[in-house]
């Protein structure tokens, strides 16, 4: 197809959009509304899939093929679909909730066989659609409606969960960020198998300020890291700070001591470090933004469909009277 | 020595879990389907796949009826008993006729086995005269076994394996039987391990020669070929026809089959049979769990293809919220429940009908589900395409009610040609005017219009939509018209489906005896008995449960009294009550066993002559 048949407002839908204003989730749409048209597949052969939750309302908006499904099945919906129609397009919208908790089961085994779809996951830390307890996401000791004294839940680290399950495309951004967030929405489509892409989500009705530190020019800086594969890790005000492993362990150095060529240089296809990059979480080293892994591994409907057409070349197209009469039948006369 | 000719047999099969029960009961089965019986057999394992050796958790049960005249059920009292040791002796004696034959195993009734069995050595059956009512054919099995292998080189354990082959071969000569299908299956199963092979053919042969020559087995008995219809026939149990039945339908609507499963006893060797004819394009997808199953089941739908999953109660109970989002969505899933004992976890390797009311009404809101149940093993293949042409013709999730009884069952099959199947029309053609989601024809049934379609983008959910476009709708007219519409529209399917004839017995009696599913073998034989004996009672066997078929009420209106028989604590009897305020008797036995047919005999004299 030819390139950019379609603008951004080819996606609209004549559906009034519902989420609270100043919510983040607007920001996401209208950045995936711009993206459709550089993908370049015809917007019929485009399918969004979601659960339940605020996000979850993603496909009424997009004018594709959708389904707005039930709470943390939207990506054991998309497999089935993505196994019988590897032709399409598939994107699965869902929440912190709905794939970390309810759906937290399929959301792992969708990813350990490598469907060839994109899940953007919009983590807020909060549940707002049913109006604001805590999440599998938020932090210990968050007081919410139905944890009054503070939550004594651990949370998940997503993205350490997901490189976990052998995922073979983790990456992060923010709803603050739209060009970074564009970028990665065009990575998690060039992905052939699984793309996790989690995205920071502002909730700003009942968990207002969660990435403030991440979004906040005084504090941004030093407290996030652009991932850039092949680049060093570098972060701060003009870049004055750097990250080094000290075997196992990275450790924030001062550009004003260390050069480029000392710090840790970004491999996306390393397992072992985008796992130590995963845990850059709460313990003063930045929150690592961009394309954590990125492997290649076969997808699950291409080896289904391999399957199928080794057995077809070993047996022959199935023949349905024979199957029907099976290898011992008799006559009656 | 004589050769008595007999019109019907029933041989139970009996020993340890790994004793290869069920081997040696299908192979008899085959053989005896090939040399023209007309049989039914029925087997019975437990739960557990290797429960202590000699105990009776471990002990494993195949029953087979086979005869010269119909068979409907695998019989209720056994003329033949074989068992491997004490265990399987004691746990199915009270299956054996006074008078009966026992073959039994001898290496079976040692101290241990005896110990093993719970049985005190002073009441060792072989000698405390407790067997004096029965005809008693003991042998050395496992001694003669490894006997005949001596001068094979394989380890003592690998030759134990072999000794169901002996008593395989022993009954096939007691039944005048040829040895030619085993063998060849033997061939096919270990034709790359020769020594296993030979030994298996070595043992077969030895027990059909001990048999001949030995003297213990005085008489010879002959079951003629049954008169049957003439045509071709296959031997099936019911999970494969309902395995075979869903590539016929998908064949015939032209969808691709997606099948996703989550294994679960009984229903797990639908998944291993379809898993084997991927040549056929089907896609059998194990999923991570039953809700897995269902939803990609359902994504599969979405995207055009035939979408089935299949489950126990259990599993039933975990899909029961996306089935009631392929319900709202209006998408074609079938849910084929292979129905066990319950509740929990319950009786796995048992069978009931205990799901009936789960399929009905088990769903938040108001969702009315078609349901239709196959009555026999082979029926279930006429019965799943039926559950397809459902689902893709009137666009809606349908309940397929199979149980452990006829899933495992097997029985002779006149199997259809392909140009004599019905084609499957799927409901895809443009409804004219400008295109809507949920636009209806006449028969309320929405267009499938699947992702690729250019120009008819659009999205559906769970959440209540405007009639016409779908689009997300909280008006309360609205939603009262919805419920009322998706209602009509499982209603209309009535239309579709044939008729409810009564299947034996006039038209006015006294009494009906309303059956469903796999109780049909059970109550046809009781009444082949109470009508020669001249009682008034007419059959009627419901496989369309939801809707019923427009004429029911009417059917039911001509007799006084309704018996409904169950393998359930009373489940089709309420809903007849609900729909038609009749006064139905129920009749039901819930020990995770099909009823006998001697049973429903009595209770139709007795409900008879009781007035």
């Amino acid at each position: 197809m030819e390139n950019n048949i379609y603008t951004s407002k080819d996606f609209a839908t004549d559906q009034e959009v519902r989420w609270c204003p100043g919510c983040g989730d607007y920001s996401i749409l209208k950045q995936v509304q711009s993206v459709m048209p550089e993908i370049n597949v015809p917007k019929e052969d485009i399918v969004f899939i979601s659960g339940i939750g605020c996000s979850s309302r993603f496909p009424y908006y997009m004018n594709t093929y959708g389904m707005h499904s039930i709470h943390g099945r939207a990506t054991a919906i998309a497999s089935g679909l993505k196994a019988s129609r590897p032709d399409l397009s598939v994107w699965i919208i869902t929440g912190d909730g709905d794939s970390l908790s309810i759906g937290g089961n399929h959301l792992i085994h969708l990813l350990r066989r490598n469907f060839d779809t994109n899940i953007l996951l919009f983590n807020n830390q909060i549940y707002g659609l049913t109006k604001g307890q805590y999440s599998p996401t938020s932090e210990q000791g968050k007081k919410t409606k139905s944890t009054p004294m503070g939550s004594i839940d651990h949370p998940f680290n997503p993205l350490a969960l997901c490189l976990g399950a052998d995922s073979t495309f983790v990456a992060r951004t923010i709803d603050r960020d739209p060009k970074h967030l564009r970028e990665m929405l065009k990575r998690s489509n060039d992905h052939k198998g699984t793309s996790l892409l989690e995205i920071y989500q502002n909730c700003n009705v009942f968990n207002d300020g969660a990435f403030f530190g991440m979004t906040d020019k005084q504090t941004k800086e030093n407290q996030t890291l652009f991932l850039e594969h092949g680049q060093p890790l570098l972060f701060g005000e003009n870049h004055d700070k750097g990250i080094v492993l000290d075997g196992l362990k990275p450790k924030v150095v001062s550009m004003d001591e260390y050069s480029k060529e000392d710090l840790w240089i970004h491999d996306e296809t390393d397992q072992a470090k985008a796992g130590l990059l995963s845990r850059f979480f709460d313990n003063d080293l930045p929150r690592p933004f961009g394309v954590l892994y990125c492997e290649q591994r076969e997808c699950y409907e291409d080896a289904l469909h391999n399957q199928i057409d080794k057995s077809i070349e070993l047996k022959g197209e199935g023949n349905l009277d024979d199957l029907l009469s099976g290898n011992n039948s008799w006559t009656v006369d | 020595m004589t050769k008595e000719t007999v019109d019907k047999v029933v041989i139970f099969f009996a020993g340890d879990s790994g004793d290869g029960i069920q081997l040696t009961g299908s192979q008899f089965t085959n053989t005896t389907a090939l040399y023209g019986n007309d049989l039914s057999t029925f087997p019975d394992f437990p739960a557990e796949i290797r429960a202590p050796q000699g105990t009776l958790a471990g002990v494993s049960g195949f029953q087979i009826s086979f005869g010269s005249s119909e068979i409907f059920t695998p019989g209720d009292e056994c003329d033949v008993l074989v068992v491997m040791n004490v265990a399987a002796l004691k746990a199915n004696l009270k299956r054996l006729k006074k008078q009966g034959t026992i073959i039994l195993n001898l290496d079976g009734f040692d101290k241990r086995n005896l110990r093993l069995a719970g049985v005190e050595e002073d009441q060792n059956p072989l000698t405390d005269n407790s067997l004096a009512d029965y005809r008693v054919i003991d042998m050395n099995v496992t001694k003669q076994t490894r006997e005949c292998l001596s001068e094979i080189s394989i380890g003592i354990k690998e030759k134990d394996r072999c000794k169901n082959m002996f008593v395989l071969g022993f009954i096939y000569w007691m039944y005048n039987r040829s040895l030619e299908h085993t063998i060849s299956f033997l061939n096919e199963k270990f034709g790359n391990k020769i020594d296993i092979l030979e030994s298996n053919i070595k043992v077969l042969k030895a027990g059909y020669n001990f048999a001949n020559t030995c003297e213990i087995s005085s008489s010879r008995f002959e079951v003629k070929p049954a008169k049957m219809k003439p045509g071709v026939y296959r031997n099936i149990m019911g999970n494969q026809a309902t395995a075979i039945g869903l590539i016929a339908a998908s064949q015939q609507s032209g969808l691709d089959l997606f099948y996703g499963s989550y294994p679960i006893t009984p229903a797990s060797d639908i998944l291993h049979e379809l898993s084997k004819h991927k040549n056929f394009g089907v896609k059998s997808f194990q999923a991570e769990d039953e809700i897995a199953a269902v939803s990609a089941s359902i994504g599969a739908a979405f995207g055009g293809a035939l979408g089935v999953t299949a489950t126990s109660g259990p599993g039933v109970a975990l899909k029961g919220e996306a089935i009631g989002l392929a319900f709202m969505l209006e998408l074609p899933l079938v849910i084929i429940n292979v129905q066990r004992g319950g509740p929990s976890t319950g009786l796995p390797t048992k069978t009931e009908q205990a799901d009936l009311l789960q399929a009905m009404y088990g769903r938040n809101g108001e969702a009315p589900i078609p349901i239709i149940a196959p009555r026999t093993p082979s029926d279930c293949f006429e019965t799943i395409v039926e559950a397809c042409r459902i689902a893709v013709e009137h666009m809606t999730p349908v309940f397929y009610l199979s149980d452990g009884y006829i899933a495992n069952g097997a029985e002779p099959w006149m199997f259809p040609n392909v140009k004599d199947l019905a084609k499957i029309n799927v409901p895809n053609k443009d409804l004219g005017g400008e295109y809507f989601p949920y636009k209806r024809d006449d028969k309320l049934v929405r267009e499938w219009v699947t992702p690729g379609t250019k120009g008819k983008e659009h999205r559906i959910g769970g959440l209540e939509k405007e009639e016409l476009t779908g689009n997300v709708s909280y008006d309360s007219d609205n939603h009262e018209k919805m419920i009322k519409t998706r209602e009509n529209k499982v209603n209309l399917i009535a239309k579709s489906i044939p008729l409810q004839e009564l299947d034996s017995g006039k038209e006015k009696a006294k009494l009906l005896v309303l059956g469903w599913g796999s109780t049909y073998g059970a109550i046809k034989t009781a009444m082949k008995d109470v009508l020669i004996q001249g009682y008034s009672v007419s059959h009627a066997h419901i496989k369309y449960i939801h809707p019923f078929p427009t004429n029911l009420g009417e059917v039911i209106a001509n007799f006084d009294k309704v018996l409904v028989p169950e393998i359930n604590n009373g489940q089709l009897v309420k809903i007849l009550r609900d729909k038609y305020a009749v006064d139905a008797i129920p009749f039901n036995k819930i020990k995770g066993i099909p009823f006998e047919s001697r049973e429903i005999k009595n209770r139709i004299i007795q409900v008879l002559d009781g007035e």
